[in-house]
């Protein structure tokens, strides 16, 4: 089972990102479960969704206390909660920021995990160019289908398209394959890097 | 058609097959989004002929659809909480009356303090109304039991509860495979009420009835019920030799056929207690679940068929009578009187606090050695339990205690993972 823990705040569309990371999973034929953690969905009170997929059915329906993947959309949680929580020790991080780990004081990830598991995205401003709001959920599921590969670029735009009618749908797709793009060179950078 | 949807949409569109005349409906959360959904849908004219009736509260939504009822029209409704307690003078009234109302309780804590999440104790709180309550284990049977429901509804004349676990099911996106027309319109035949207020055919419904009779009304009621413990398994056994599903039922067991150590539990906790189970038989352990669908009527025979031959039960409830203990357990240790079964009692799951597989896991292995009282209050934080009463003990002004408790743990948690 693969298990994604998404933070952000209310209104960041994070509760829809782990819908739509389901529905992506399930459109390749696998199982899939996405649920919020409830309640606090008010506009900037920290939201936590959750996300598994497995090749068999999924029983359970405790909270995603042990990630494989931890995707953060708000950046000012950092200090807040408790982000990387039970994450596993190959486990991956995807976080929205223009800034690096190092920038955001969160070097000491790079002791704990594997450097190609750690990216950042500069999700909010790839929504502003292709969407036009600073809803950076869509960028964010293309930037981890090119950082985990557990789930393809064309299952996250056909799912984006089919959750957003016309338009909107589609530059939320743009938006997630251009940061599809950007993790995807810079995975193959940072191989080339190791490999000389 | 198999679809990665939410559970609420899956019972609205499952509903909405099932073709319903009115709905009535007052917005509370976590069932907000299958009434939406439902209204969406009358809008749009997907759903017709249907009257969608805006109403001013829970009251007023159990009213209408009594009224509906009364007049021969197929009801639906769905509440919460509150909500359900809201309108709890006419849940009583809905079974008194012998109208066969669906309404979905999108399962939620009931205050104060106040709490929008998950636990059973809405349910509870109707439990001896005289409504059927069946509760669901995922979203496939969610959708599945409203089928069933208003099939079981109409032809007993009794009102059926669907119980679905506010957020943790109505909020959840998995697959769940939608009915076709077709087959809803074959298994649910157009509603013929038993009774019905026709300006043609007068009739009396509601009367009052005096110490000559009610008794006798009452067991009527009673005798329904328990003819719904004969359609119940056969309605379900008609389903699945059509769908192959096996949702509905009585009862459901897993690997409890040859257990010695039976866990008993309603709704969608029984997933995670599967996955608990399975890792405790790897350990060695002989142990086996079984789920309670339908907790009124409350299948006592099959119950202690299905537990009898357990030298231990552990009976794990998301709601519990306060100054007495397991309410579902109760049952459970009626149905097994006169065996030497011996009963544990788990409260867990208030308030929608998470029930992880990691204190299952636990507390299976602590049955195991002999270690759990009669009574336990799982993941209970006893160390604020007893500040609080160490508080009030030596204060008299010792103010209120969820306030109290709230500040002993500090910064709110909004947010944290667990």
């Amino acid at each position: 089972m693969f298990q994604v823990r998404i933070h952000g705040r209310g209104g960041q569309g994070v509760v829809t990102a782990a819908e739509i990371l389901s529905v992506v999973a399930f459109d390749e034929g696998r199982q899939a479960q996405a649920f919020p953690s409830f309640g606090s969905e008010r506009t900037g009170a920290p939201v936590v969704s959750y996300c598994r997929i497995d090749d068999r059915e999924i029983r359970t329906r405790e909270p995603v206390m042990a990630p494989d993947a931890v995707i953060v959309q708000d950046v000012t949680l950092i200090n807040q909660v408790d982000l990387f929580a039970g994450l596993s020790p190959v486990g991956f991080v995807l976080i929205n920021t223009s800034r690096s780990f190092e920038e955001l004081g969160l070097a000491d990830l790079y002791s704990r995990f594997a450097r190609a598991h750690l990216a950042t995205c500069p999700a909010t401003d790839i929504a502003l160019e292709h969407v036009g709001r600073p809803l950076p959920n869509a960028a964010l599921l293309g930037a981890f289908a090119a950082l985990t590969g557990e789930v393809s670029l064309d299952a996250v735009r056909t799912a984006i398209r089919d959750r957003f009618a016309g338009r909107v749908g589609e530059r939320n797709a743009d938006a997630a394959c251009a940061s599809f793009d950007i993790i995807t060179a810079w995975r193959e950078e940072a191989a080339r890097v190791g490999a000389d | 058609m198999l679809a990665q949807i939410e559970g609420s949409r899956a019972v609205a569109e499952t509903v909405a097959l099932c073709r319903p005349e009115v709905v009535c409906a007052y917005p509370i959360s976590p069932q907000t989004h299958i009434i939406e959904a439902v209204g969406v849908m009358v809008k749009e004219g997907r759903l017709a002929p249907c009257e969608f009736i805006n109403v001013e509260s829970e009251f007023a939504a159990m009213s209408v659809a009594i009224g509906a009822s009364a007049t021969g029209a197929r009801a639906y409704t769905a509440t919460a909480s509150q909500g359900l307690l809201y309108m709890i003078e006419a849940v009583y009234n809905a079974a008194g009356l012998g109208l066969p109302i669906v309404m979905t309780l999108a399962n939620r804590a009931i205050g104060a303090p106040i709490n929008i999440w998950n636990d059973h104790s809405d349910a509870m709180a109707v439990r001896d109304s005289g409504w059927i309550q069946l509760f669901a284990e995922t979203n496939q049977e969610a959708a599945d039991l409203h089928v069933q429901a208003f099939r079981l509804a109409e032809e007993l004349s009794v009102p059926v509860m669907v119980c679905m676990d506010g957020f943790i099911l109505t909020h959840a996106f998995e697959g769940v495979d939608l009915l076709e027309q077709s087959f809803v319109d074959s298994f649910l035949a157009p509603y013929d009420p038993r009774q019905v207020l026709d300006v043609d055919h007068p009739v009396s419904i509601g009367a009052m009835v005096g110490p000559e009779a009610f008794e006798e009304v009452r067991y009527l009621a009673h005798l329904r019920q328990l003819e719904a413990l004969e359609r119940i398994p056969a309605i379900a056994a008609e389903f699945t030799a059509a769908t192959g599903r096996h949702s509905g039922g009585l009862i459901h067991s897993y690997r409890a056929e040859d257990a010695t150590t039976i866990v008993v539990a309603m709704g969608s906790v029984l997933g995670t207690i599967k996955d608990a189970v399975d890792i405790r038989r790897e350990a060695g352990e002989s142990i086996g679940v079984v789920g309670i669908t339908s907790f009124r009527p409350f299948p006592s025979a099959q119950v202690r068929e299905a537990l009898g031959h357990a030298s231990q039960v552990v009976v794990i409830e998301k709601a519990f009578s306060i100054g007495h203990g397991g309410i579902l357990a109760t049952d459970v240790a009626m149905a097994l009187r006169g065996s030497d079964c011996v009963i544990r009692e788990v409260v867990a799951g208030l308030g929608g606090r998470p029930i992880t597989r990691q204190s299952l896991e636990r507390l299976f292995y602590r049955v195991e050695q002999g270690e759990v009282e009669s009574l336990l209050f799982l993941d209970l934080d006893v160390d604020v339990v007893n500040r609080e009463v160490e508080r009030m003990r030596s204060t008299r002004h010792s103010g209120p205690s969820a306030e109290n408790v709230l500040r002993d743990l500090g910064e709110p948690r909004v947010g944290q993972v667990s």
